[in-house]
């Protein structure tokens, strides 16, 4: 990977003649099954023909430069994509073998089994535990004051926030520092129990200190969730991840295991992108 | 996993709580709607009477016999000779010839007031601008009718106030075809009367224009001077953040306080006169200088900077820029939100009682300083009145307040459209 | 000459230097170059011709009355001038209404008056006029000599304009301290003859005066009590209704409906915000309240022909556009992330509304409902129409209740004369109406502004 960068030439951002995915996209036994999948915004696609599967209790990672349609991809497994009006998504999308956007499956349901974190940490203007206690409490998961107790502590401990807010449980959420919110944001997640987590660029707008902590904590999610993460940063995407999947321009171009994508691409516009020809 | 099957278990109820209060939005839209419809509807069907007067046809011998003229038929017609003429004699006596059966003083007083009082003016009217029907055949004149006849006659409602004797004569004018209902053109050409028959708006509607006047005199220039001062030239300081805060403060103001300002100030402390058009006029641009200010200053801010940039650039003073630049580019906002202004102003009745706009006003107000009334006001008036026939004429006068008001604001939508197309 | 005169020649002169200066400089071929365009050397010199002018007239206008008043008590018989004030008001009155109405007084110390004052007058005029003449003059000789061209006449007119511009925008100070001073005024000559403490906590309200003039002290009672809970009774009414239809309004409007339903909403609830108050009074008083009372008879209640529910539920759908604008503004700041973090964690959109967003727009929404009581405090026309006249204290909404604006109409479109305790009483309710309404104001500005930093 220690080759000259030429940086001269601008390089061309053609995929040439890409015909499908390359690498290992598709598994046999996956949480996350998505094949064909397009997705357009009014009359500007984003998303051409994607087929990927994403397997239990791993974390893959998805990178590729701004605007080619990672987060987009990463909302249609939650269907978060169903705010937008404009937006229209086709394929088939499998979760545990159920189709995600078929009429009959409930997107409140699907949330609760799908869980989210955004980039920039959005904690709701309510007290720390209060916002721990949001999803529990709307899906009726406790049925007592002490099980939400229980379920806020636990929550928090998993994230591993708790030793340092637990004597402030009611302080607004927002008076935390930007990585504590971020840390927020994953208990609250976490507390509604989803079998997926998806999280986009989670550590972007964080301190590299912060951002450690959230690496850290992904690999210990792990062992519990299945988690998707969109990443700008190919060192992290390299950190915390076992698969990796490239998207550029709206394509999944190359999927493999992590180790083998970073010192071994077998695209051009992969090898590009790592090796830092654009980004 | 458990959880899925909690969730699943509560979803029934959830969804029922989502679409409930789906659909109390949607009610309390639907709820204004019907609201406006419905206003819209009653004063409609309420005004609908004012527009229809019912006439009386009687004949009016022009003999100078009866007439009680010299029979000379030399002399002419002169204003003294007319001013002579018995007019209501005349009324009366084409009554009693109408209805020769009608003989006791009572029955007499019960005919005579079937026709409108001012029916005399009206006769007045004709002679004097056609006095050369003096002499020659009887005049067949439609009269109005006394208001309560009127009421009677258009619903057919039976009230106290008319006498069944009076019900027996209208009936035979229907026999004889010698009763109508008509449009009331009166209404837009009479000024305020006692009598709803013979009221009109023409008094308000010209004392509303020139207090309208007076307000876009004074507050669309002061208006305009402020917003380009406040957003060209003010520096950052406390007194600019001051002169900010107190424009928002005023635009908060009840209406009723700037009547107290103009009572206080320009009737007691200037002694101008009362009820003038001036003085409303004054008030109501104090009213409207905070619309117009803020107005004026969102449409200069949008004015692209670029613009500014090459006028300075070619060695334009910064007023110069302001003014052959800026300004004309910002003016479609600004009329906007001067013909917006306007129509808040046409509509404003508080401040205005209490500069004393109350009086019944007979005369036309030729210019700012005479008495006057405007069209709110005069709804005002008339809603107070016992007398049912003025209901209807207040309706009517709502409606072509809001017919105004209508065609103003289509006007600053129609002016906004256009002008944005432009860009 | 008149005053309506003299300003017209002023300006004539002005014109007349105008476009003298204007052909001055636009034919001027000397050796220097001029800094300023004709017409900027012609504004300068017309200013100067007619601006001191004009200050001298203004400053006349405010002498002259004084200086001819004056002139009538000196010249005053000497057993007349040492008489009480009052006598010497009643000749100044005659000497006045003699000259007006061009009647000579039988009373020849009046007819003596009157030449005297007139001739003042006109004495007062001569000298009015002459230096008018020799102000304008001396300006357009100022403007035609050398020195204007010696002068940036362009900065010159600029830095005018910039001053009128300047003042423009300070109307909106003179007229918060006009209204401020003016209420205060008179509002402080009733408090003279009422004590405030009686006029704030006091619980009768009947406005009487004496009739003559040598009656001791108002047989009437000015405790504006019944007032204040008028006021609130039929706000809480118009809020009542207002608050919650406006809001659903908003939220429905923002985050339910389709843009085509926007579309036909929007003007709606505009076109309801513009019709003007007695509009909405006369719906009140002729249609609602009379549509209340047959209800409330039919089912055995007793309601009043007045009642304070029909104007509060009238007052209320008036409110209810401004309520939900307000609202719509303060929904629209609550970040797009706010809902989204609600709805990943699978919350229905009803959920997200009542749970998320409302609380986190409260601030802003608190600060609408002030707005909103404000207006509802200083509405008049409805409560004009539709309200009574007589003060009741009660909560019952059913009775007819009168409120502090009603009572402001009333007692100054009456045949009061000016200074009466009754009509000064208006202006102590005006005054206690301006402050509830600029505190409420400035209280909900703040609120808002406060929450708006927040988001941003």
């Amino acid at each position: 990977m220690q080759q000259r960068i030429n940086k001269t030439a601008s390089p061309s951002l053609s995929l040439g003649d890409f015909e499908s995915t390359i690498g290992e996209n598709l598994l046999d036994n996956s949480k996350i099954s998505t094949r064909d999948v397009n997705v357009s915004y009014g009359d500007k696609q984003a998303i051409y023909d994607a087929s990927l599967d994403i397997g239990h209790n791993q974390v893959i990672a998805l990178i590729g430069p701004s605007g080619c349609g990672k987060s987009t991809f990463l909302r249609c497994l939650n269907r978060m994509n169903d705010t937008i009006a404009i937006c229209k998504v086709s394929g088939k999308l499998m979760l545990d073998g159920e189709d995600i956007y078929d009429k009959k499956m409930d997107p409140v349901l699907l949330r609760a089994r799908v869980g989210m974190v955004f980039q920039k940490p959005n904690p709701f203007p309510k007290s720390i535990y209060d916002n721990v206690a949001y999803g529990p409490r709307i899906h009726g998961l406790a049925r007592s004051n002490a099980e939400v107790d229980e379920i806020v502590i636990t929550s928090l401990e998993k994230a591993g926030l708790f030793e340092e807010v637990k004597d402030r449980l009611n302080a607004p959420g927002t008076s935390l520092s930007g990585g504590q919110q971020q840390r927020l944001c994953i208990a609250r997640t976490i507390a509604v129990s989803p079998e997926i987590i998806l999280m986009d660029e989670p550590a972007s707008a964080l301190d590299p200190i912060a951002t450690a902590i959230i690496e850290e904590l992904i690999d210990e999610l792990r062992q519990n969730y299945t988690i998707v993460i969109v990443t700008h940063s190919m060192q992290q995407a390299a950190r915390v991840s076992q698969r990796t999947a490239y998207f550029h321009m709206g394509r999944i171009v190359e999927v493999g295991d992590t180790s083998r994508i970073f010192t071994n691409p077998r695209h051009e516009m992969t090898e590009n992108y790592i090796t830092g020809k654009f980004g | 996993m458990n959880n899925t099957e909690t969730v699943k278990a509560g979803l029934r109820k959830r969804y029922s709580r989502e679409k409930r209060f789906q659909f109390y939005g949607k009610a309390a839209v639907m709820s204004g709607f019907i609201f406006l419809i419905f206003l819209l509807f009653d004063i409609t069907s309420k005004a609908i009477p004012a527009f229809n007067i019912t006439e009386i046809l009687l004949d009016i011998p022009m003999d100078r016999v009866s007439l009680n003229l010299s029979n000379n038929k030399s002399l002419s017609i002169d204003d003294a000779a007319l001013a002579s003429i018995d007019y209501g004699g005349l009324v009366k006596r084409a009554l009693r010839t109408q209805f020769p059966e009608v003989t006791s003083r009572k029955q007499k007083k019960l005919l005579y007031k079937l026709i409108s009082s001012g029916a005399k003016f009206e006769l007045r009217q004709q002679l004097s601008d056609n006095p050369e029907l003096i002499g020659g055949e009887p005049l067949s004149i439609w009269f109005k009718a006394d208001d309560d006849i009127d009421t009677f006659y258009k619903f057919e409602r039976i009230t106290s106030r008319v006498n069944p004797e009076q019900i027996a004569f209208i009936e035979t004018l229907k026999t004889q075809s010698r009763i109508r209902t008509a449009l009331n053109f009166d209404f837009f050409t009479n000024s305020d009367s006692r009598e709803p028959e013979q009221a009109g708006i023409k008094g308000a509607l010209l004392g509303s224009f020139w207090t309208l006047l007076v307000t876009l005199l004074v507050s669309l220039p002061v208006g305009i001077a402020a917003a380009i001062y406040l957003e060209e030239f003010a520096p950052q300081n406390r007194l600019t953040d001051f002169i900010e805060i107190n424009i928002n403060n005023l635009a908060a103001v009840p209406s009723i306080v700037f009547g107290l300002l103009g009572l206080a100030v320009f009737i007691n402390f200037f002694g101008m006169p009362r009820s003038a058009p001036l003085v409303g006029g004054l008030v109501l641009s104090l009213m409207t200088l905070p619309t117009i200010i803020i107005s004026s200053r969102a449409a200069i801010k949008s004015v692209p900077p670029s613009l500014k940039e090459a006028a300075l650039g070619l060695g334009a003073s910064h007023m110069q820029t302001v003014f052959h630049h800026v300004l004309p580019q910002a003016m479609p906002g600004v009329l906007t939100g001067a013909i917006i202004g306007m129509a808040q102003a046409l509509g404003e009745t508080a401040p205005l009682l209490m500069i004393g706009m109350v009086a019944f006003i007979v005369d036309v107000p030729g210019g700012v300083m005479d008495s006057a009334t405007v069209l709110p006001v005069q709804i005002f008036l008339w809603a107070d009145s016992p007398e049912s026939a003025f209901t209807a004429l207040t309706a009517a006068t709502i409606l072509v307040l809001l017919v105004f008001l209508t065609v103003m604001n289509a006007l600053a939508i129609m002016l906004r459209n256009y002008f944005e197309r432009q860009r | 000459m008149t005053t309506t005169y003299l300003f017209l020649m002023i300006a004539g002169l002005g014109l007349f230097a105008f476009f003298l200066s204007f052909q001055r400089t636009a034919q001027y071929n000397g050796p220097k170059r001029l800094q300023s365009l004709p017409h900027h050397y012609a504004s300068l010199t017309a200013v100067w011709t007619a601006f001191p002018a004009v200050l001298l007239m203004l400053v006349w206008a405010v002498i002259e009355p004084g200086y001819l008043q004056q002139q009538i008590i000196t010249n005053l018989p000497a057993e007349i001038a040492g008489q009480s004030s009052d006598v010497i008001g009643l000749y100044l009155n005659k000497v006045h209404l003699s000259i007006e109405n061009k009647m000579v007084d039988s009373d020849p110390v009046i007819q003596s008056l009157v030449v005297a004052y007139e001739k003042a007058a006109l004495n007062s005029r001569y000298l009015n006029t002459a230096m008018v003449l020799v102000l304008c003059l001396g300006g357009i000789v100022a403007g035609l000599s050398r020195i204007l061209f010696k002068v940036h006449a362009r900065v010159g007119i600029e830095q005018l304009l910039k001053a009128f511009l300047m003042l423009c925008s300070g109307v909106a100070i003179v007229t918060t301290i006009g209204i401020v001073l003016s209420v205060m005024f008179e509002a402080i000559r009733f408090f003279n003859a009422v004590s405030v403490f009686d006029f704030i906590f006091g619980t009768a309200w009947s406005p009487q005066t004496s009739i003559r003039i040598d009656q001791v002290g108002s047989s009437g009672s000015f405790g504006a009590v019944p007032l204040f809970l008028g006021t609130m009774l039929i706000s809480l009414i118009a809020m009542f209704i207002a608050v919650p239809v406006g809001l659903m309004t908003a939220i429905y409007l923002s985050e339910y409906a389709t843009p085509k339903f926007r579309l036909m909403a929007k003007p709606a609830l505009e076109v309801l915000a513009g019709i003007p108050t007695v509009v909405y009074g006369f719906f009140a008083a002729l249609t609602v309240a009379p549509f209340i009372r047959d209800v409330g008879e039919s089912i055995g209640l007793s309601v009043a022909s007045e009642s304070a529910l029909a104007a509060g539920i009238v007052m209320g759908v008036m409110i209810i556009p401004f309520v939900s604008s307000l609202s719509d503004d303060v929904i629209k700041a609550v970040p797009q992330s706010m809902r989204d973090g609600s709805l990943a964690l699978g919350a229905t959109q009803s959920e997200t509304i009542k749970k998320v967003i409302i609380p986190a727009a409260l601030p802003g929404i608190v600060g609408s409902v002030l707005l909103a009581a404000s207006r509802a405090i200083g509405e008049t026309m409805i409560v004009v129409m539709a309200a009574g006249l007589a003060a009741n204290l009660t909560i019952n909404p059913l009775e007819a209740v009168t409120t502090v604006t009603v009572q402001i109409v009333t007692l100054l479109t009456g045949d009061q004369e000016f200074d009466s305790p009754k009509t000064l009483a208006a202006f102590a309710l005006g005054l206690m109406l301006f402050v509830t309404t600029l505190l409420l104001n400035v209280i909900a500005l703040h609120v808002v502004r406060r929450y708006r930093e927040q988001y941003e």
